[in-house]
């Protein structure tokens, strides 16, 4: 997988949520994304869809890529010491897949772009047997075990790895993933989608966007010029930075600074796109010492550079941008639904008459989560 | 004769195609019906047409346009007017960031709000002054690196805790000219602008195109005109003369 690759030299987010738990198929967000077709460049595309495994839902459901076989089994070597199995099978796919429609612009000389050479696509459902869990939590010791098999098994990649969840990602145009994954045929009450324009990272099928880790699952149009920083500030605890992409420290921040700091989501947006000095100068107390505070303790989370990001997890989704907007997003909502996009237009394809529509203002989170209801 | 043409899934190449090749065969008003999306909607026109769109057009509606009049029934998104050396356009709704990005000429007329960097780059030269109005509220960077053309941002029914206009106002400005009705904190200029009184010229230019402004979209021009008006001016004509320069 990693070796195929191309550096040729924009990017399209979209994301939906009903919180209320409504579970839609995903023929929305395909149409959603494939509007934005001419923001990407068929170098990646991808999805991730939460509330999709109710069956499994207690089981880590992990989404793999590998090269070929032999990949394959010598991971299955690996994998069946440290999990039990409940179940493995094929993800389902259909291979040389294309989007009908005429807005994505297949029609006029663009020519089809089916999706072709594959990885092996496969998922195991697993639980975390109880001997491995003397010293570490569960979730820690997935994430251990999912950095592990990505610095370590050649030709493997953890696409996802949470809870009644799912990341569906690889080389191509993001509406004809959605049909090669046969998305249609899977319901969810979270959709992300990104369409991928490669600017300075390579585009292979690990590398296609949304990077997931547990329940997190980040699409990102932009760069983190703070990569580096970053990287650095996340390798002493644990996360290994192996996907040669800037987006993946964004999930591996909130996985350190909401699962494991245990900070609210709103506050983690704070330390990634943190308030200007001269702006926290300004503010009254305490929130004046509570931005400091966090500046001076998450300085290596801050993230610098253009970016519109929508996180993904189990209980809801959140749109934030850099803190100069230089990439652009609204937002939208309808009845219980709350939707986000790098354009208005990719929203009202699927939803034409909102309730609300708005541009977040940069910097600021808007969150959707479940109602409290929903178990 | 009046051309109207159903967009609805209709991918933006055909779009203006379609409208190109009509207007050399002589059309002169285009009525675009479920437009959604679709991009560069009056893309490089030269001639003097008219265009109604009603819904979302895309990204850089306008761009490079020279002497039409659109009119938009619905939100805009980013990059209108980029670079439009002349003609109309107006928007009954929002527009999005980098409004009238580099715009030389023409007038834009916007009900609602605006996003990030409005009129950022704009120019002018000796008759070529354009314009853009604004009827809402405005993002950061209002006016950056404004090198001529006129603003005018009137914040009409907004919350009262919402800033009429964001941070960073006029950063690197060092032309043209933007009018404010309201106040707007010390702290949100660039280090680029000040504040001015108006005089008599001011008051006949916003005379003039707010007349214009409140008969498109039907707001009352005296009570419009009831709050006063700040003006911002560049301090330096090249603030960045002596940037690399040691």
């Amino acid at each position: 997988m990693r070796s195929n690759c191309y550096i040729p030299s924009g990017c399209a987010v979209s994301g939906m949520m009903s919180e209320s738990g409504k579970r839609v198929d995903g023929s929305d967000i395909i149409k959603s994304i494939a509007l934005m077709h001419d923001r990407s460049n068929g170098l990646g595309g991808g999805f991730a869809a939460y509330g999709i495994y109710p069956r499994h839902s207690d089981e880590y459901a992990f989404h793999m890529m590998f090269d070929n076989i032999s990949v394959k089994e010598s991971f299955e070597d690996h994998f069946k010491d440290r999990f039990d199995i409940v179940l493995d099978e094929k993800i389902p796919i259909r291979p040389g897949a294309v989007f009908e429609d005429k807005t994505s612009g297949r029609y006029n000389g663009y020519g089809t772009h089916p999706i072709i050479n594959p990885p092996l696509l496969w998922r195991y459902f697993v639980d975390v047997p109880e001997s491995k869990m003397k010293f570490v939590s569960e979730s820690e010791y997935v994430v251990e075990e999912v950095m592990e098999i990505n610095s370590t098994i050649d030709g493997a990649f953890v696409a996802s790895s949470g809870k009644n969840m799912g990341v569906f990602k690889g080389v191509g145009y993001p509406e004809d993933i959605g049909v090669f994954y046969k998305l249609d045929e899977y319901k969810a009450y979270i959709w992300t989608s990104h369409g991928r324009f490669p600017t300075n990272t390579p585009g292979w099928w690990g590398g296609a966007h949304p990077f997931s880790l547990l329940d997190w699952s980040i699409v990102h149009n932009g760069e983190i010029s703070s990569y580096g920083i970053n990287k650095r500030y996340l390798e002493p605890f644990g996360y290994k930075l192996e996907l040669r992409t800037d987006t993946e420290v964004v999930a591996y921040l909130f996985d350190l600074l909401v699962r494991r700091h245990k900070m609210p989501i709103e506050l983690a947006v704070k330390a990634l796109a943190a308030p200007f000095w001269k702006d926290i100068d300004r503010m009254p107390e305490p929130e004046k010492k509570i931005a400091t505070c966090i500046r001076q303790v998450y300085g290596g989370a801050l993230l610098n550079g253009p970016f519109s990001i929508i996180l993904g997890h189990n209980r809801g989704m959140v749109g934030f941008n850099d803190r100069i907007k230089l990439r652009p997003m609204t937002c939208a909502r309808k009845d219980d639904t709350l939707y986000m996009a790098s354009e208005e237009s990719a929203i009202r394809e699927i939803a034409p008459d909102l309730d609300v529509v708005w541009s977040p203002r940069a910097g600021t989170a808007v969150i959707g989560e479940l109602n409290e209801e929903v178990v | 004769m009046v051309m109207r043409i159903d967009c609805k899934g209709m991918y933006y190449r055909i779009l203006n195609k379609i409208i190109r090749d009509a207007i050399n065969e002589g059309e002169t008003e285009f009525i675009l019906d479920n437009v959604n999306g679709q991009r560069y909607i009056g893309n490089g026109i030269n001639n003097d047409v008219k265009i109604t769109i009603n819904g979302v057009p895309g990204n850089d509606l306008a761009m490079f346009m020279n002497g039409s009049y659109i009119t938009v029934n619905a939100n805009a998104q980013d990059g209108v007017s980029n670079t439009m050396n002349a003609g109309e356009i107006i928007i009954h709704g929002n527009a999005g960031d980098v409004v009238g990005y580099g715009m030389r000429g023409g007038k834009l007329y916007i009900k609602g709000d605006v996003g990030y960097r409005t009129g950022i780059h704009m120019k002018e030269y000796k008759k070529k002054v354009p314009l853009i109005i604004v009827g809402g509220t405005a993002g950061d960077f209002f006016g950056e690196y404004m090198a001529g053309g006129i603003m005018i941002l009137l914040g009409l029914d907004k919350n009262e805790d919402t800033p009429i206009v964001g941070d960073c106002i006029g950063t690197g400005m060092h032309g043209g000219v933007i009018y404010v009705r309201g106040e707007i904190e010390e702290h949100t200029l660039g280090k680029e602008v000040s504040v001015f009184n108006l005089d008599k010229k001011d008051e006949k230019i916003l005379n003039k195109y707010l007349k214009e402004y409140c008969d498109y979209f039907g707001f009352d021009f005296d009570e419009l005109m009831s709050k006063p008006f700040i003006k911002l001016l560049p301090i330096s004509s090249r603030p960045y003369g002596n940037l690399y320069a040691y």
